[in-house]
């Protein structure tokens, strides 16, 4: 999958939740959504972008996906 | 449901009153609403008094004085459509006398009529026929030596139907139909006395004129004078059948008039409660695209995209395409396949997709082009309030006080209910329009906007937040009603977020162009008018925040009270027919039937019961997610029913590139559209006319459709994916559509009590249907929200990635128009053609002249994604700096400048919004000129397909 797309497209994300003044509930928003609505071969390379190219994700999508693991798709 | 071809007239329209009179008719006692006219009350009592100039769809006119009565206590003859009944009244509408004056007013008329009855066309349907018939006339003693107009010019402008003057009497019906069904204003009586005939316009043509061939006119025509040309191509239908239009998602109900196999024509059902007697000219005309030539009847397969096509039988395209999916499913796994339903097919059709998708595929890639228009709805309006739906009825308008329309365009694409609406304006409602456009009802006859807020494309969550900001800081909540059925920790954060200064119309004002007094006057309109309800529409969804902004918009119906009741909700305008029933059938990655998510194990396990199969608990690819994964190499087969991707999606250089990336495509559909030159296997499909089913409208509208005509090809849409689902492993054995139906609502609870037989009872039924409402749910969220509880978001505006730079400085939004459909694969094969032959690029005069472009030039439209050359056509329309197209026609490539940006939470693509520079030119661009070529190879490759019939 194009990872840049991806990253953009997690970026994205991250920028609606973060504007929740909650702030356990907007990393819990970002992990959800990533969970409910991405497949998991997109879920697969967000956890190779999260190992390799972590830097280009968006602080708070950083910090969603590192605090919490349910996100990540069953290893197959 | 057959019905018979001639509705009953009842004169003047229903009235509506807690008050009922009893009076005396013809020896008759009848008892009506106050304010019942004595025609209606007759014809209900049994008599139908002779009438020229009243029909039951518009107000009373009192002009042709056939319709005189006799009440007992009173001198003179009133006449019965005018004079309204009273209680007590004694009425007697036959005499002698009254015979004789009505003979009278007879032959008046007949004097000044051609006499051609045998040879005209609406012989055996005129009521001027029917009135010298009821009225016994015999002779005319005025000959017809005398001034007459039977010389006239008759006026072929209009593609569809004919005006002759020379048979026009003057009633006025189609003067009142134009005004109070459709709203357009275009006719006239033009001259006076003897002189007087109806005209368009400034006495034009109808085709120069505003008409906008909405039909209404040549319904209320009780005479030949407006006649439909294919009445007389075909003569007069014997029989007819109740269905629903296959074009937009106002879902009109239509009697199909027939003649054997040929529908002779289509008009609006008068009980239809989506349309209540009103069409458009999609629906009542341009219906000839169902027997065009170049629809394909034949199975054919090829198995590359530069082979030409070979005709084979069904089994053996059936047989082709099952041993692809399989062959790719073992060499690059199960998720390697997918497929899209389509919002054009019945929900039987769509359900059943899905269900091949989820069960014989055995993984959740199935997707909808709702993906590419109203999937932030299904997100926004989930999330809020708890349901992926409008909240109301379109009746619900008549009760509105403040209508405020956004990113909606209604009388082009939802024509009818925007005549509606129309009427609910005229009577007095205020608007607001929120669009960048100066859309038709900012300024139409009898019409203006209170406000139109024209803010900048992309800059929709701004203006949003702006009018919270109003409603909070202004102390315009509803508290009690917010106390009651919201979420409170919800509301106080998304209050205190709007209510910071940064979100004033003041500040945003730099960001979305308007005026803050304006942005403060809608928002105090909106608030304290009464009741209000919003109309939205692509302009809303089709943005990087399409779901942010369906969040904010029902932010703000709840803050303001205005959800659960008439006149006032929250209320998307679907684009296609059945993308509310594609929607709700499942068609989502994510989601079973009825909106549940595929993770969730009970309804999982209920599926899995019915279907005999274990269902993979993942979400699957939503389309932009299948073509990123076919070019990186793990999608490769893909089952498309009844969409046309390539020429709908943004970036079509993109799309094809990973269409051309697969190693099976299989389009469903009744031409060889655009993604149809990138399959490898074509299954023929059926039109409307040709199948039973299902469709839903915007407001959630279960309406059936009937098969007027055998399919084309054989079989219906639902038979063919029955076909491919038993050739891959997965037993099905329906019969008849009505067998998925009850299959749905087995399993899906909103669903439970609809049926067909339900639906033929009580004509349609709005979901949800169920014990708890068994006739079906008009309103919405009544006692308190879906989900419980209304939530509340915080909606931060982020501007779109898609920013005007030197190099792009001009913003390109694209839409749709009223004569067109969609990719117009439909429309372009009728006289549709005549209003809109191109898409063309509007511009402001400002940016044309900058750029020394003048009207009809050749201009480029370049943006980071490709680029295409259209016509221009300069235009007040716009705002300086922006520009907009339709896409309707493939070759002008209006979405290879469209970008792959999309909504954050839906991927749904950011249509409205691409920076683009526009320039003069004096040839097709490259893409065009390369489309053309392809184009061309393609079309012979299917020349070769009949010739390699049998061929191995
Ligand atoms: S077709 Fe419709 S718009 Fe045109 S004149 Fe008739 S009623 Fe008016
Ligand atoms: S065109 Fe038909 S409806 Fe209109 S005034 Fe003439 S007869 Fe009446
Ligand atoms: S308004 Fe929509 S549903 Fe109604 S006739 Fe026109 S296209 Fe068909
Ligand atoms: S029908 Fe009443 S005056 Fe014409």
């Amino acid at each position: 999958m194009d990872t840049q797309h991806l990253t953009h497209m997690a970026n994205q994300i991250g920028s609606f939740f973060e504007a929740m003044p909650d702030r356990q509930e907007a990393l819990a928003g970002i992990t959800l959504h990533i969970k409910r609505f991405w497949e998991p071969r997109m879920r697969r390379a967000l956890q190779q972008i999260l190992q390799q190219d972590a830097a280009n994700l968006s602080p708070i999508v950083r910090e969603a996906l590192q605090a919490d693991d349910s996100w990540q798709p069953a290893a197959q | 449901m057959n019905t018979q071809i001639h509705d009953t007239d009842f004169g003047t329209p229903a009235r509506v009153s807690e008050r009922m009179v009893t009076l005396e008719i013809d020896g008759q006692q009848v008892t009506v609403p106050e304010g019942t006219s004595l025609m209606r009350a007759a014809a209900e009592a049994g008599s139908m008094v002779p009438k020229l100039c009243a029909t039951d769809s518009l107000e009373p006119f009192g002009s042709c004085r056939l319709c005189l009565v006799e009440i007992d206590g009173r001198r003179g003859f009133p006449a019965s459509c005018t004079t309204p009944a009273e209680a007590g009244m004694v009425v007697r509408t036959q005499s002698d006398k009254l015979q004789s004056l009505r003979k009278g007013v007879m032959e008046l008329y007949i004097s000044d009529h051609p006499l051609d009855c045998l040879t005209c066309a609406a012989n055996g349907d005129c009521e001027l026929q029917d009135m010298a018939g009821v009225t016994g006339l015999r002779e005319v003693r005025y000959g017809l030596a005398g001034a007459n107009h039977l010389d006239s010019q008759k006026d072929e402008s209009n593609p569809y139907f004919s005006y002759d003057p020379a048979k026009c009497i003057v009633c006025n019906r189609c003067v009142r139909a134009c005004e109070e069904t459709q709203g357009t204003f275009a006719l006239t009586i033009s001259g006076r006395g003897f002189e007087s005939r109806v005209s368009p316009g400034q006495d034009q043509p109808f085709m120069e004129s505003e008409c906008v061939s909405c039909g209404a006119c040549v319904d209320a025509c009780p005479t030949a004078t407006l006649q439909e040309k294919s009445v007389i191509q075909f003569g007069q239908p014997e029989h007819s059948k109740i269905t629903t239009c296959a074009y937009c998602g106002v879902g009109c109900g239509f009697k199909a008039e027939m003649k054997g196999n040929q529908v002779v024509r289509m008009t609006p059902w008068k009980d239809g409660k989506a349309n209540e007697g009103h069409a458009c000219v999609k629906g009542r005309f341009a219906w000839g695209y169902a027997t065009h030539p170049e629809r394909i009847t034949k199975p054919m397969i090829r198995s590359k995209i530069t082979d030409p096509w070979r005709e084979v039988s069904w089994e053996e395209a059936i047989a082709y395409a099952a041993s692809e999916f399989k062959r790719l499913q073992a060499k690059y796994g199960k998720d390697s396949i997918g497929g899209i339903t389509s919002s054009r097919c019945t929900n039987e059709e769509t359900y059943l997709v899905q269900k091949l998708i989820r069960a014989g595929f055995g993984n959740n890639n199935v997707d909808t082009c709702a993906r590419v228009c109203h999937s932030p709805t299904g997100y926004g309006l989930g999330q809020t309030l708890g349901t992926s739906a409008g909240t109301q009825t379109f009746k619900s308008v008549e009760h509105s006080d403040v209508i405020l329309v956004i990113g909606a365009n209604p009388t082009d694409a939802h024509p009818v209910f925007g005549s509606r609406m129309k009427k609910r304006l005229r009577e007095g409602a205020k608007l607001i329009v929120i669009d960048p456009r100066k859309i038709d009802l900012v300024g139409s006859p009898h019409i203006k906007a209170d406000y139109h807020l024209a803010l900048k494309p992309g800059t929709n969550v701004a203006m949003i937040t702006a009018l919270a900001h109003v409603i909070v800081t202004e102390g315009l909540l509803a508290n009690d009603y917010i106390a009651e059925r919201c979420e409170e920790k919800s509301f106080h954060d998304w209050r205190d977020f709007v209510a910071k200064p940064e979100n004033s119309p003041e500040a945003t004002a730099a960001i979305t162009g308007v005026p803050a007094e304006l942005v403060r006057g809608a928002a105090r309109l909106y608030a304290t008018g009464g009741n209000a309800a919003i109309y939205y529409g692509l302009g809303v969804t089709e943005h990087s925040q399409g779901s942010t902004m369906v969040i904010g918009i029902a932010n703000l119906a709840m803050a303001t009270g205005n959800v659960g009741r008439e006149g006032v909700g929250v209320n998307p305008l679907r684009g296609q027919n059945n993308v509310q029933g594609s929607c709700d059938m499942g068609s989502f990655p994510h989601e079973l039937p009825g909106y549940r998510h595929i993770s969730d194990t009970t309804t999982r396990q209920l599926f899995e019961q019915a279907w005999g199969v274990t269902l993979d608990p993942e979400p699957g690819l939503r389309i932009p997610n299948m073509f990123d994964a076919a070019l990186s190499g793990s999608f490769m087969g893909l089952y498309c029913e009844g969409e046309d991707i390539v020429q709908s999606d943004p970036n079509t250089q993109h799309v094809t590139a990973a269409l051309s990336a697969m190693e099976c495509i299989v389009v469903q559909d009744i031409f060889l559209n655009e993604t149809a030159k990138y399959a490898h296997v074509f299954l023929p499909g059926a039109s409307f006319l040709e199948k039973d089913g299902t469709f839903t409208n915007a407001e959630r509208r279960i309406s059936r459709v009937r098969q007027v005509m055998k399919p084309l090809a054989k079989y219906a849409d639902w038979e063919v994916t029955q076909l491919l689902a038993n050739a891959l492993g997965l037993k099905m054995d329906y019969s008849h559509p009505s067998q998925i139906m009850d299959e749905i609502a087995r399993l899906t609870p909103s669903f439970a009590g609809v049926s067909y037989q339900k639906i033929d009872k009580l004509g349609s039924v709005q979901w949800p249907c169920n014990d708890a409402a068994p006739d079906g749910t008009p309103t919405m969220h009544i006692d308190g929200f879906v989900r419980g509880k209304g939530k509340f978001f915080v909606t931060q505006y982020v501007a779109t990635d898609e920013k005007i730079t030197r190099r792009f400085p001009l913003i390109l939004t694209t839409g749709r128009i009223l004569s067109q459909y969609n990719v117009g694969a439909q429309t372009r094969r009728t006289d549709n053609v005549a209003w809109h032959a191109e898409d063309v690029l509007e511009i402001h005069p400002h940016d044309a002249e900058e750029r020394g472009i003048k009207d009809g030039d050749w201009v480029g439209v370049q943006s980071r994604a490709g680029e295409t050359v259209l016509h221009a056509k300069v235009s007040e329309r716009m705002q300086p700096g922006v520009v907009y197209t339709t896409f309707h026609f493939p070759e002008s490539g209006a979405n290879v400048i469209t970008t792959d940006n999309s909504d954050w939470a839906t991927n749904c693509p950011e249509y409205k919004v691409t920076a683009v520079q526009v320039l003069p030119v004096t040839q097709p661009s490259e893409w065009q000129q390369d489309y053309q070529r392809f184009n061309e190879t393609q079309l012979e490759l299917l020349e070769q397909a009949a010739s390699n019939e049998g061929k191995a």
